[in-house]
């Protein structure tokens, strides 16, 4: 497979208007994507799987990931009375829910090739173009997405929760999902488990 | 009857019985399951039932397709808020009399996905449980023995009184309510006759 510089540039080539970053991981999985703008989405989509030295013929996975809003924190140097001091400026970063795919070439033999997708917040515009009209098997995996995390796959044949049950109103895998509270008492409980035991059974969780 | 004039009587060749333990006895011994089995549990059910542990010689091999044929709920498996109405409702649509086994830990009390959001901390919240396996899975041998402990409960069960099981009491229900489906969970997400949280008690 091409590296993935040069896959960004022959999308830009390829597709007109579309807007494709590189988005390093220097973890030790290190596994570098590509983040390309939602509107063009189903183009850059289509371009992968047509294009004849690219040919991702299989989405293998499709999975969501929850990034919260988030703060950084920069020091700014500004000017107080005629003195220079040293300020701290926060800044937050709006959060955003993100609809990852790992595709694969069975035609020429390589991949996978990461692509992002990103919804333009967690809130009310979570709407991302469906990619199930370009690789069938994302029909399902697009559905758990939606249901789990509540990005809205515009395009969808058949967008309705796959795991929950239809009435159900919430999104579990989002960081900020709140639980039933109906714990039970556990003989060793830890973590996030004691935290609830301590609200519990106060009486119970030894110092 | 009194145990020792019975064994005396059965020394000279006189087979005494009661119409209870006939009763029983017969009960005891065709007990046939629901086939049905939620996740990795069934498959050791399956094996139980299977020429290697063979639950037929207790005879519980006829493992039936329909509620309306059988006489026991083995609930195997991991049971998910999207399951339970529906294990609730084939529950209702057994006739009296009517058991039910709890099999592995997830039956039980949610097991390894007890603090998840989508799977009941036990079957018991909703329907009354006469037997709980532990173990993930429990091995086949833990089945028959939970069999085996059924079939004792059936075997000392009286036909009046008020000892008498719920098939012979027309006032105990024998149909509990399936549960909806909410926005958030279950509602109810137990039901408060069929099931308390339990207690913890310390002494010293
Ligand atoms: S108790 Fe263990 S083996 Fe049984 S269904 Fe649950 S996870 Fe599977």
């Amino acid at each position: 497979m091409k590296d993935l510089e040069s896959i960004k540039q022959q999308i830009e080539a390829g597709v007109a208007g579309a807007q494709v970053s590189l988005v390093p991981n220097d973890s030790p999985a290190n596994q570098p994507s590509l983040l390309v703008d939602a509107a063009h989405g189903l183009a850059v989509a289509t371009f992968l799987r047509d294009e004849a030295e690219l040919r991702f013929d299989y989405c293998s996975n499709v999975t969501g990931v929850d990034w919260m809003e988030t703060e950084q924190k920069t020091k700014v140097k500004q000017v107080f009375d005629g003195e220079e001091k040293e300020v701290e400026q926060v800044v937050k970063m709006p959060g955003y829910l993100e609809a990852v795919y790992h595709l694969y070439s069975m035609e020429l033999r390589h991949g996978p090739l990461v692509i992002r997708l990103r919804t333009k917040n967690r809130t009310d515009e979570v709407e991302l173009p469906s990619l199930t009209p370009v690789w069938r098997s994302c029909e399902f995996q697009e559905r758990e997405i939606y249901d789990l995390y509540g990005i809205v796959f515009a395009g969808h044949p058949d967008l309705r929760r796959i795991l929950m049950w239809d009435e159900f109103k919430d999104h579990p895998m989002r960081k900020d999902y709140v639980e039933p509270d109906d714990y039970e008492y556990e003989p060793t409980p830890h973590d996030e488990v004691l935290a609830k035991s301590k609200a519990h059974y106060p009486a119970e969780v030894k110092p | 009857m009194d145990e020792g004039l019975r064994n005396e009587l059965s020394k000279q060749g006189v087979f005494t019985t009661t119409l209870s333990d006939i009763y029983n006895w017969g009960r005891r011994s065709s007990v046939w399951p629901l086939q049905f089995g939620l996740a990795c549990c069934a498959i050791e059910m399956i094996a139980a039932s299977m020429a290697r542990y063979d639950l037929a010689r207790f005879g519980a091999e006829v493992f039936r397709p329909s509620p309306r044929q059988a006489d026991l709920m083995i609930v195997a498996g991991t049971v998910t808020k999207k399951m339970a109405p529906q294990v609730v409702r084939l529950y209702n649509q057994m006739p009296e009399p009517k058991y039910v086994i709890a099999m592995g830990a997830c039956a039980i009390s949610g097991g390894p996905f007890k603090q998840g959001y989508n799977v009941l901390k036990g079957i018991d919240r909703f329907i009354p449980v006469d037997v709980h396996i532990p173990g993930c899975p429990p091995r086949p041998e833990a089945l028959l023995h939970a069999f085996m402990t059924l079939q004792r409960k059936i075997d000392a069960q009286e036909m009046s009184g008020k000892a008498r099981p719920r098939h012979l009491d027309p006032d105990a229900p024998s149909e509990f309510p399936v549960p909806q489906f909410g926005e958030h969970d279950l509602v109810p997400s137990k039901n408060d006759k069929v099931w308390e949280p339990a207690v913890v008690v310390r002494n010293g």
